[in-house]
């Protein structure tokens, strides 16, 4: 039983170290998604906004750890 | 589903260094069960998890095919993006040296330590407690493997060079491995984690946009681009945070 609960514990330790980064990037993709469904006819606007908003996130993430 | 050496490149490059990180990371333990126990208990245990990783791909492969692309895309590239940005975050910290360096020589001394620790304590069941030591190790690591593989290669019918990549790399880790029968210490860990952090990064933030039906300008090569500046941002970050550090610390 234990070794089950630091199996998954371990999984989802592949994805979430810093929960605050991981919680960063799903309101990234979340913002990307509302995009592209609100926004259809302008496609590129949620990939801009995927991709501006990830590096964004990371950059305020290392500085705020650092 | 048209495939390019843009894509291909990448993905067996991404799937290769991975692999060869967590590779190392499975050999290490397994080295130290077999320097306390022998080769014994720790060829059975690698052996048992090796069994149940194939148990897991052959279960969830054929899975795969049943999942709609974009939906596929979009749910792996999530699962990607938090991976490689969790991989490329700690890479960045630790080339800034905010948190240590990973260090096999020290996992290696202290899973030999624990073992024997262990074997002393618990003397009927020491084979048995080497054998999942190693197991669990390959199952844990493994696991990475399979879904670097998966991720990689699923989006967009990648799923054979991406596996091969990773194979080269457990079997070239494997070898050198029992030939030199000590801890793979001089494999540049941190330098692999940076590069895979970046590709694994750049190659999520391109299948969420497929998943969403962004059309990425100049297709496939969208993934270089991204990578170029997910490597910008990283050695800015880098950079930044080495400097405010110093002028921090006299």
């Amino acid at each position: 039983m234990t070794m089950l609960a630091n199996l998954l514990r371990e999984l989802v330790g592949l994805f979430v170290d810093d929960g605050a980064l991981a919680l960063a990037i799903l309101g990234i993709v979340l913002l990307a998604s509302i995009f592209a469904i609100l926004v259809p006819s302008a496609p590129l606007a949620s990939g801009a906004v995927l991709l501006l908003g990830c590096l964004g996130v990371l950059f305020a993430n290392v500085m705020r750890a650092g | 589903m048209t495939t390019s050496l843009v894509q291909i490149g990448p993905a067996i490059a991404a799937a290769f260094l991975a692999s060869l990180v967590e590779a190392v990371e499975a050999m290490t333990i397994v080295l130290a069960v077999s320097t306390v126990r022998g080769w014994r208990p720790a060829g059975f245990g690698a052996l048992a998890g090796l069994m149940l990783l194939a148990v897991v791909v052959l279960v969830l492969g054929p899975l795969l095919d049943h999942i709609p692309l974009n939906l596929l895309q979009l749910v792996i590239g999530v699962l990607l993006l938090l991976f490689g940005m969790r991989w490329l975050r700690k890479a960045i910290l630790r080339a800034a040296g905010v948190i240590p360096l990973h260090d096999e020589a020290i996992v290696f001394a202290t899973e030999t330590t624990e073992l024997s620790e262990q074997a002393r304590r618990q003397e009927a069941r020491r084979d048995w407690l080497a054998g999942i030591v190693s197991f669990k190790a390959v199952v844990l690591e493994g696991l990475e493997v399979v879904f670097i593989v998966i991720a990689v290669g699923a989006g967009h019918g990648l799923l054979v060079p991406a596996g091969l990549g990773a194979l080269a790399a457990c079997l070239l880790v494997v070898v050198v491995g029992i030939v030199v029968h000590r801890p793979l210490a001089r494999v540049p860990e941190n330098s692999l984690k940076f590069a895979v952090g970046i590709m694994l990064s750049a190659f999520g933030v391109f299948w969420i946009g497929e998943g969403l039906g962004v059309p990425w300008p100049g297709g496939d090569l969208a993934i270089l681009m991204f990578a170029v500046l997910f490597l910008g941002v990283a050695l800015a970050s880098v950079a930044l945070t080495r400097r405010r550090n110093a002028e921090v610390l006299p």
